[in-house]
């Protein structure tokens, strides 16, 4: 099995925290998003929609990292433990709630102040406007209010005693912005109380490894300002901005 | 206590759960959400769903959102035929890959059009600016261009031979625009092609009921009060525009 990773990408950190996790092997082919590589003609033929990660298991192509989960949960189903993904009714349902709603909510507003604070002076010549900034920090807040409220209460992983696969879905996400010096988890105990329980299952030394890149990521602009692709790549991220 | 579905049709994640349990004769009770009468944040709702997002589920005790959480978990529970959820390991990782693109892709180009074509500009009385709906047509392009060339490219659904959860989400998503009056199909014989056998696989009568609502979007603006919507203009300008 291969797996096409960048580690910035929080979605492949998931895929590579769980392979790793629960002993799955695969082959780590690199794809350097910051220079471009998802643009390639070679990559185009991995993946048409030129994103990470990307698993190929023999022909098999696929994308989507939720996907990708699922899809290793269902192959090695003998060896990875039911908690991951409970085969109870309305404990699955709950981890393919979070599933769900983290697209459009943690992973969008995590991504974005992500994005605003590492990526967007480079790429725009310009400071981030502060309004701007405020209303994706905002954004962020309130989904992490809702992780706290809804999605954990008083629980001690998002389904209940046990991990399972949103609880390193949430985790990912909410690191993103960490390397670019915002702690989203100042002022949030419960969150941190949380944090402190994922890593411990996951393994401490896989997950910091797994986190190494993002928490360097204060070097990201400068190795994007003197690439030579950054005239090419300029629309492309500009659309992330509009 | 039957199993209660919280539903306003104006949402495409409404209707995919709507067709699918009446498809599959699941025997439900409606319950009728006016989103945009602002119903989702009344107290009694807020205990149902306290992300306030339609649709939910309540089964017993049991409360859940997110329409494709509730599809798989009403295929789950009430075993529905595989074709909707394959159980072969790359044909179920086709339908989650569907899945899991949409969100970000065609479910927000759709929605963002039908926003900036009828409700920001008829109902809420404010001026779309021409590069904001040039922008989102081009973003919806772009979605509606990889589900034809990536999801769908020469098989009859997205996961194969049969219609699955896949083609009932993209659907309800690709109808959205219509309602605002942009005929997505035209120029688009594939996408047309498929959008006839989803219907007959659905049923003709299921799928117009479906979106009967949403087809009447551009009448029904006319009549819409938009004082109730006001109280969310600011935050709707803001993710839209």
């Amino acid at each position: 099995m291969e797996l096409y990773l960048d580690m910035h990408s929080p979605p492949c950190r998931l895929v590579f925290l769980f392979a790793k996790a629960v002993g799955i092997p695969f082959e780590f082919k690199h794809v350097e998003l910051s220079t471009g590589q998802h643009y390639s003609e070679e990559f185009g033929k991995i993946s048409m929609i030129r994103k990470v990660p990307v698993m190929k298991d023999g022909s098999f192509i696929l994308t989507e990292s939720i996907a990708i989960l699922k899809y290793m949960v269902q192959k090695y189903s003998s060896s990875v433990a039911d908690h991951w993904y409970p085969a109870d009714l309305q404990q699955r349902a709950r981890v393919n709630e979070y599933l769900s709603w983290q697209h459009m909510n943690i992973r969008a507003h995590a991504s974005k102040v992500f994005l605003l604070r590492a990526v967007f002076p480079v790429i725009m010549g310009s400071e981030v406007p502060k309004e701007k900034m405020d209303a994706a920090v905002e954004d962020l807040n309130q989904s992490l209010n809702l992780l706290e409220e809804k999605f954990l209460q008083n629980k001690q992983f998002i389904v209940g005693d046990k991990i399972s696969l949103a609880d390193i879905v949430a985790l990912i996400e909410v690191m993103q912005p960490l390397g670019t010096g915002l702690n989203v988890f100042e002022g949030r105990p419960k969150l941190s109380a949380w944090r402190e329980r994922v890593k411990k299952e996951l393994g401490e030394k896989l997950f910091d490894e797994a986190h190494e890149v993002i928490m360097k990521v204060g070097s990201l602009p400068e190795k994007m300002q003197n690439n030579s692709q950054l005239e090419m790549l300029r629309p492309k991220f500009q659309k992330l901005f509009r | 206590m039957a199993l209660e579905l919280y539903l306003d049709l104006y949402s495409q994640p409404c209707r995919s759960v709507y067709i699918f349990a009446k498809k599959n004769n699941i025997p439900f009770d409606l319950r009728r959400l006016s989103l945009l009468d602002g119903e989702q944040y009344g107290e009694e709702f807020g205990k149902i769903n306290m992300i306030r997002k339609a649709p939910a589920l309540r089964d017993g005790d049991f409360c859940l959102a997110e329409s494709i959480a509730i599809l798989l978990y009403l295929a789950e529970k009430f075993q529905t035929p595989d074709f909707w959820y394959p159980a072969d390991l790359q044909q179920r990782a086709r339908v989650n890959e569907y899945l899991s693109w949409q969100h970000m892709a065609i479910r927000m180009h759709g929605s963002k059009m039908f926003w900036l074509r009828l409700l920001i500009p008829k109902v809420l009385g404010v001026e779309v600016p021409q590069d904001k709906l040039d922008a989102a047509l081009e973003d919806l392009n772009g979605s509606l261009k990889l589900i034809e060339e990536k999801f769908l490219q020469d098989r009859p659904f997205i996961a194969g031979d049969h219609i699955s959860l896949a083609d009932l989400v993209a659907i309800v998503e690709v109808m959205q625009p219509v309602g605002s009056g942009l005929d997505v199909f035209e120029g688009r014989p594939k996408l047309s092609a498929w959008r006839d056998r989803v219907q007959d696989a659905i049923g003709k009568e299921l799928f117009d009921d479906a979106h009967r609502t949403i087809m009447g979007s551009q009448e029904a603006v006319k009549l819409m009060d938009g004082s109730k919507m006001q109280v969310f203009k600011p935050k709707i300008l803001r993710l839209f525009l």
